[in-house]
């Protein structure tokens, strides 16, 4: 870890002009990631800027019927909120399935959403990789890919955005709402998090000089039909393989909407709407789900390691969906 | 009478130390002005370093030095000072010797600093270039270059072939053939490896290390650094786990020792959890097994061979295939074992070594030659018991292990089990019943413990053995508290001190039985001692009488047929004006009478699990296990030991798995985010079952050690049970949803009932 | 926009650090002031500074649960906690459960269960499971074992370390009706 200094901002826009101009600054709040990463020489920032003290703490009722979960709610308070409990269950459900209780406790919502990739070779200064060092290689793709994408990767990057929490953000259309020099933003959800491409150093579209502020839920949490189920390697205290955010409205027997996001394939949490609105008018049925996963899944690509994902893929997606349908429907 | 502990199921003694934190770990001594060592690890596998730019990192006032080959201060020059008592054969590692890179992570060089936090720092400033050579670390690509170790100390060769197992086996009227492969695994106990040297000045040095082996280490730094026994005393009270991990000098021990004595400082260096995956690990290992049956199940062939792996620099070896011999009742056996050099640090010890393997191929075999036969794999392994060991020709000095089948499969509810795979389920999930064999050595080596009982009833037993969390300190303290019949409050054990009676590493199971042996030896001898100032007393109630008429217990000294007549031990010894009786006592084994004998440990292991039947995940949701291990010393602490080694067997079979990237031969998952040991969530219902068993031929006690014997044999069982839920038989570990992802209800071959 | 690259630290072209910090941390009931840099853990103050070393450094990277302490009443990881942020709050570490010679409830069903075997990664599971109980939402032994998976034992203690947690939370219960 490197030697830094230290402040702590006071304010949105005193947050904003540390980093603004100023590379080798970088905000922290719960810490669980950058300072992970600073201990693996990954992340060498030169100032940190303590954020926590910012009014960005609480979650509160947007006036088009959604919920505002501010940036440095903890991914726990969170998940536990009674509003997110009942009003985005599958959100709840989703944060609850990652890290530990002890990092929810410390992780923040706008932490969540900037996590890194967890891949070997990204994590190890000894190899070669494009995102932490652009240029140098990428050692995964001929290396041990097994938990790697299937999805939207290119030949500089293979890794996957390791959240839970955004698996479940994607599928509700969450906006991001930021703040920078230039003023305020909002960034739908499906533009918050980028493709590797040829820049895989570069994770998302917030700018170096924004800070995220909150993230908006929209009205509709399709509490009464969701699943998120994750797949992994252990029981608990480990990323997914694959995991599946999957939300439905249905009436009756007929879904009349889905969402699907999935988690553990690509850059950043995938969402495929031409597949899920191939289950629009249709029967909860294993078939349709079957149809629908396939869809899903087929522009995917194995690597020598990871092809077994493609098919625990669809699976996943044929479960969740089951599982989402099944709930019974609240009172 | 109260003083009767053996066997009892007492809460462990360092109970208290250990719960309110007040236990330190080698980390732990926070004396004044110690310095800081951080070490810097190679990122090539094989090759030169060609430069060591240490500038950046010497900048800083507080970086005190940065040791590497090029400055690192003299020590010993010949091998022979560097092999510790565990040794195999070979060259040991010896760290900053040379400009040589031998494998990924080895260490390059120790920054020193004022604090932790510069010192890593400063590590990280230190630029390090290298010529790379190619290197070789995949053992699939050295079968063409395996060869027969020289085997270490206490390893068997493979028995000499028996029979003609070639030809029975061409013969037999059912064949199972099978090859099955495990991976390198680390043992990752919790406490990183770390060493605190307390400069003490006139050259002594106090060390605090974590390690199995106190005596061990500290002959070792004696050696290397050529100094005097006296001027070292190395001290480990708490190891925060070992399972065959510190039962060998660590680098960081060598790397501390060199700092403290350059810089004339107290120096702490702790390993990083990453580092933790660069020494000491179980061999990858692959092996091949042919069984040949008849019709009835009666085994008419067995051959086993296996290949490990070994370091370019010593030949470990292990006793992987003897078990499959001596288990079962085969006239025709042929076994092998070769290993390959790779260019890793050398492997060693990791809890059952060799028999883990081992047993996961051959009663997986067994398994898989039940299902061809149709038999019940209960049926298969009573079907071929064997009664002595066709290995040797001896008897064994006792084998319960047909009560372990019988009281394991009744605990586990075997009889209910339907044969066919994926004939059991529940919800979404395959059920699977699966069962195994295990085996282990009941060892007693050489051992010696001292008391020293006061005249206030307090009585201090020690030896130089360590507690490496099997429950050293309890069982011993109940050994001498019942054998001189005092309460357990008034009685210490110590360990974890050079200083103490010579003890052997804490490894083998045989500690209970090693010192345990040497702790009632030196309390029977302390008997005799205050039974004469007993009997001496003026008026004593047990004068004319001898040894064998009284009982010690309660504090007291009484006759057996008149109870009432009794002196008290304080009593004896205050009237004897005896502040203060030491006694001493070595123990070794009744080698002679042992000898004649096979002496192992039995288990029957019953695993159930459930199987996602699309998903593949899977779960380990029951485990019986009954075991036949001699005498229980501690009813609380023995369940303890045997569940940890099925916790560690679960681990196997579905989790654990150091990955080398071939490319940079590195072991690329190295931390605990990435190298999965099983989380609570993994472990469900483990019920353990002891056994009565009588053996009076393994050594004093009739112990036999409990704390590797859990982990043999789970892992087949498990993997059979996969088996029986979902029908793919997994001959790799660890098994995961990936390896059973194409057997659903749809994709399943249809197993068809034998003809 | 994008997201930049980070470049050269603050400080590694220099041979000198930032001057430290005086900080306050209230431990186990009492003040406890410390001059730290900001690259300081909660862990390492804890453990070097103040020789409070009942708390387990296991793999300083947040994927053990040895360091668990809780802080403001809340179970976090103190090896990615810069003690620097925790100015003004309340840690408790394992040392500061015991009520002079009286254990902690859960201390004591540790003991009673064997809920531990080397002691390494106990600290940690007893401060975890205090804070879990605090949280209020396991309700079954599998909400435990899942609420507790943050703590890894390699000794495997874990069935009795759940039955350890079930008696605590039993005379929790016992104790408040």
């Amino acid at each position: 870890m490197n030697s830094f200094s230290y402040t702590r901002a006071g304010d949105v826009a005193g947050a904003v002009s540390e980093v603004s101009g100023n590379r080798a600054a970088k905000f922290i709040a719960g810490g669980t990631n950058l300072i992970d990463l600073m201990k693996e020489n990954v992340a060498r920032p030169g100032r940190l800027v303590d954020i926590t003290r910012l009014p960005l703490s609480r979650i509160e009722d947007t006036p088009d019927g959604g919920l505002r979960l501010g940036a440095l709610v903890t991914n726990a308070d969170t998940a536990y909120n009674e509003q997110v409990e009942r009003r985005y269950p599958l959100l709840s459900r989703a944060i609850l399935a990652g890290a530990s209780p002890q990092l929810r406790n410390m992780a923040t919502n706008g932490g969540n959403l900037l996590q890194r990739a967890r891949c070997y070779y990204f994590y190890d200064t000894a190899t070669p990789c494009n995102k932490r060092e652009p240029g140098t290689g990428c050692s995964a793709i001929e290396g041990f890919n097994r938990m790697h994408a299937i999805l939207g990767a290119s030949e500089q990057c293979i890794a996957v955005h390791p959240s839970d929490m955004c698996i479940a953000l994607a599928a509700l259309e969450a906006v991001v709402r930021v703040t920078g020099r230039n003023g305020d933003r909002a960034i739908p959800f499906a533009d918050f998090h980028r493709l590797p491409g040829e820049t895989p150093d570069i994770d998302s579209n917030l700018g170096v000089d924004e800070i995220i502020t909150s993230i908006d839920l929209p009205s509709k949490g399709f509490a009464d039909h969701h699943a998120y189920l994750k797949v992994r390697d252990r029981k608990a205290y480990a990323f997914a393989l694959v995991s599946v955010a999957a939300a439905l409205e249905m009436s009756g027997d007929t879904i009349k909407e889905a969402r699907l996001a999935l988690g553990g394939v690509a850059h950043k949490p995938w969402r495929n709407t031409e597949a899920e609105g191939l289950l629009k008018g249709k029967h909860a049925t294993r078939d349709s789900f079957q149809i629908v996963a396939e869809a899903f899944m087929r522009d995917a690509k194995g690597l020598s390691h990871n092809t077994f994902k493609i098919e625990l893929a669809k699976r996943a997606i044929v479960r969740a969906l089951k599982h989402a349908a099944q709930m019974e429907t609240r009172p | 009478m109260t003083t009767n502990y053996i066997g009892q199921p007492l809460s462990r003694v360092d109970g208290r130390a250990k719960v309110t934190g007040q236990a330190k770990y080698a980390a732990e001594y926070n004396v004044p002005g110690l310095a800081y060592g951080v070490v810097v690890s190679s990122v090539i596998a094989k090759g030169r370093i060609t430069k060591i730019d240490a500038s950046k990192a010497l900048r800083f006032g507080g970086v005190l030095q940065v040791f590497t080959h090029e400055n690192a201060p003299h020590t010993a020059s010949d091998d022979q000072s560097y092999k510790d008592e565990v040794a195999p054969p070979g060259s040991p590692f010896r760290p900053l010797r040379d400009d040589r890179i031998m494998f990924s992570g080895q260490p390059v060089a120790l920054v020193v600093a004022e604090t932790f936090e510069l010192a890593r720092y400063a590590a990280s400033l230190v630029r390090v270039d290298y010529k790379s050579e190619p290197h070789e670390t995949d053992l699939t690509a050295k079968r063409g270059q395996a060869y027969e170790p020289k085997l270490r100390e206490y390893i068997d060769p493979p028995i000499q072939p028996r029979g003609d197992a070639g030809k029975a086996f061409a013969r037999a009227a059912v064949q199972l053939e099978a090859e099955y492969a495990g991976p390198a695994e680390h043992h990752n106990p919790m406490e990183l490896f770390a060493t605190t040297v307390v400069w003490e000045g006139g050259g002594k040095l106090t060390v605090y290390d974590k390690t199995q082996g106190p005596q061990n280490n500290q002959k070792y730094i004696c050696k290397v650094f050529e100094l005097s026994d006296d001027d070292v005393r190395l001290l480990s009270p708490f190891v925060g786990g070992g399972f065959g991990s510190g039962l060998r000098p660590q680098y960081q021990l060598f790397l501390t020792v060199m700092a403290a004595r350059g810089l004339q400082r107290s120096v702490r260096v702790s390993l990083t959890r990453q580092q933790m995956f660069t020494f000491t690990h179980r061999p990858q290992t692959l092996q091949r097994i042919a069984l040949g049956a008849a019709a009835d199940g009666r085994l008419e062939a067995l051959m086993h061979e296996a290949l490990a792996e070994t370091s370019r620099f010593e030949e470990y070896s292990e006793q992987v295939v003897n078990w499959s011999g001596e288990l079962y009742h085969c006239k025709n056996v042929k076994l092998g074992y070769k290993v390959a050099q790779l260019d890793l640090y050398s492997p060693s010890d990791m809890r059952a070594p060799g028999a883990a393997w081992g047993l996961f191929a051959l009663e997986s075999a067994m398994d898989e030659l039940a299902w061809k036969l149709r038999m019940d794999p209960l049926e298969l392994r009573l079907k071929n018991y064997a009664e002595k060991d066709l290995n040797t020709g001896k008897k064994f000095s006792s084998k319960e292990l047909r009560e372990c089948y019988r009281q394991g499969a009744e605990r586990f509810g075997w009889s209910r089990r339907t044969a066919a795979p994926g004939s059991m389920r529940e919800g979404e999930s395959l059920i699977g019943w699966g069962m195994a064999t295990g085996i282990w050595e009941a060892w007693q080596v050489p051992g010696s413990a001292k008391a020293v009982l006061t005249a206030d009833g307090r009585l201090t037993v020690g030896s130089a053995t360590a507690d490496i969390g099997t429950g050293t300190y309890t069982i011993m303290t109940q050994i001498a508290a019942e054998t001189l019949g005092l309460p357990i409050a008034n009685v210490t054990f110590e360990l974890g001190d050079s200083r103490l009676p010579a003890s052997p590493v804490e490894g083998g199971s045989f500690t209970a039985a090693t010192i345990g042996s040497a702790v009632k030896a030196v309390c029977e001898k302390m008997r005799k001692k205050v039974f004469d100032l007993a009997r001496k007393m003026k008026d004593s109630p047990l004068a004319h009488t001898r040894l064998k008429e009284v009982t010690f217990a309660d504090g007291y000294i009484r006759l057996h047929n008149d109870p009432s007549r009794g002196v008290s031990i304080t009593e004896a010894m205050r009237h004897g004006e005896v502040g203060r009786i030491e006694e001493e006592a070595s123990v070794v084994p009744n080698f002679a009478k042992q000898a004649r004998y096979i002496r192992h440990s039995h288990s029957a292991v019953f695993a159930e699990v459930k199987v996602d039947e699309d998903l593949g995940t899977i779960e380990v949701s029951r485990v019986v296990s009954a075991v036949a291990a001699g005498r229980i010393l501690n009813a609380k602490t023995a369940r303890s030991q045997i569940m940890g080694g099925i916790v560690w067997g679960i681990g196997m079979a579905l989790e654990e798995e150091s990955v080398i990237d071939q490319k940079f031969g590195r072991f690329m998952n190295h931390n605990l985010a990435e190298y999965h040991v099983p989380v609570n969530a993994d472990v469900h219902d483990i019920d353990v079952i002891f056994v009565d068993e009588r053996d009076s031929i393994v050594n004093p006690l009739g112990v036999k050690g409990l704390g590797e014997l859990g982990i043999v044999g789970t892992a087949a069982a498990i993997a059979n049970a996969v088996f029986h839920a979902a029908g793919v038989r997994v001959r790799q570990l660890p098994i995961k949803a990936d390896k059973i992802l194409w057997s659903t209800a749809r994709e399943r071959e249809v197993l068809k009932p034998a003809a | 926009m994008k997201d930049g690259t980070e470049k050269e630290a603050l400080g590694e072209a220099s041979s000198s650090l930032p001057t430290a910090t005086r900080i306050t941390l209230r431990i186990n009931a009492a003040q406890k002031q410390m001059d730290v840099l900001p690259w300081t853990t909660l862990l390492d103050a804890l453990r070097d500074y103040l020789d409070l070393t009942g708390t387990k450094k296991g793999c300083d990277h947040g994927q053990c649960g040895a360091c668990t302490v809780l802080v403001d009443g809340k179970r976090i990881i103190s090896c990615l906690t810069l003690a620097i942020m925790k100015d003004g709050s309340d840690v408790t570490t394992v040392e500061g459960l015991a009520n002079g010679d009286g254990l902690h409830p859960i201390q004591q069903a540790f003991i009673d269960h064997d809920a531990f075997q080397c002691g390494y990664c106990t600290p940690g599971q007893i401060c975890s499971a205090i804070g879990m109980i605090n949280e209020g939402r396991a309700k079954t032994a599998d909400d435990i074992r899942e609420l507790m998976s943050g703590n890894i034992c390699r000794c495997g203690a874990y069935p009795n370390i759940v039955a350890a947690i079930q008696q605590a939370m039993q005379a929790d219960r016992g104790r408040a009706a």
